[in-house]
């Protein structure tokens, strides 16, 4: 354990904490500044980073941030269009339809099922009439 | 009260009473709890990585745990009460997918389990694969022209 914590990069630690708060940040000057719905930010979010993914500009920000870069939607979208890219090195054509899924498919697979499980669980407020 | 004569001694008396713009608090929260989220994650991974796992694996983990956490913390109401305090700082980073899908499907519950919370959960996660998937496929043609 001392280990461990004797291991630890804090100034990495620091570049993800500022990093993850600064991409927060855009969202919300983007909630309070315009009319987007949180749907709409989280959709702008994802895609935005999978074009930066694709243009290979995103990897340098999770190098510099590490989880302060692929923690947050971008990321998300960002780790889609890599495995892409990584696919269609390894499949040709194909790989950009297996690629992206392939990447994702742990986080898509929990939220599906951690969702549906706590949705079960959960103890909906009841409306007042 | 002085009765109010002028245009602008109106309007200063409306900007006076009016409450000032959140933006900056709001910035700041949203900035320290998605930094904290985000450094969570860091963590996490830190341990992945000391336990002998590689980066694909140890973010895989880390996305699995946060949505994990997230989603039982919003079946229990608290998730929504960061929410209101932190804005973007819960809902930009992946705890506000699981966020996203737990909360509505938790609305619908009373629909019945297939086409209440079956269905209801993607009502924005939906988009966000759409889109998110729809241009990684489309990055993923792009790159194979080019190459």
């Amino acid at each position: 354990m001392q280990d461990f914590i004797q291991n630890i990069d804090y100034m990495q630690l620091l570049y993800c904490f500022i990093t993850g708060g600064i991409i927060c940040v855009i969202g919300q000057i983007l909630i309070d500044k315009t009319k987007l719905t949180p749907a709409r930010i989280l959709v702008i979010f994802v895609t935005v980073g999978a074009i930066l993914g694709g243009l290979g500009i995103y990897q340098y920000l999770v190098k510099f941030a590490g989880y302060g870069a692929t923690v947050p939607l971008t990321g998300f979208g960002y780790n889609l269009a890599k495995g892409a890219k990584e696919a269609v090195d390894q499949y040709g054509f194909v790989g950009a339809f297996i690629g992206g899924t392939k990447a994702a498919a742990g986080g898509i697979a929990a939220a599906v099922f951690f969702g549906y499980i706590a949705s079960l669980i959960s103890k909906p407020k009841m409306k007042k009439q | 009260m002085d009765p109010l004569e002028t245009q602008s001694q109106y309007q200063n008396y409306v900007n006076k009473k009016s409450p000032n713009s959140p933006i900056f608090k709001n910035c700041f929260n949203a900035f320290w709890v998605g930094g904290l989220i985000c450094s969570i994650g860091q963590i996490i991974g830190e341990v992945c990585k000391y336990n002998g796992l590689d980066i694909q694996l140890s973010g895989t983990i880390v996305s699995i745990i946060l949505i994990g956490l997230s989603a039982f913390l919003t079946a229990l109401n608290i998730f929504n009460k960061i929410g209101k305090f932190a804005g973007a700082g819960s809902l930009v980073p992946i705890t506000g997918f699981a966020n996203s899908i737990v909360s509505p499907a938790m609305e619908y519950k009373s629909e019945g389990y297939v086409m209440g919370v079956g269905a209801k959960m993607f009502t924005v996660a939906g988009p966000v694969l759409v889109f998110g998937i729809s241009s990684s496929i489309l990055v993923g043609i792009i790159y194979f022209i080019l190459t």
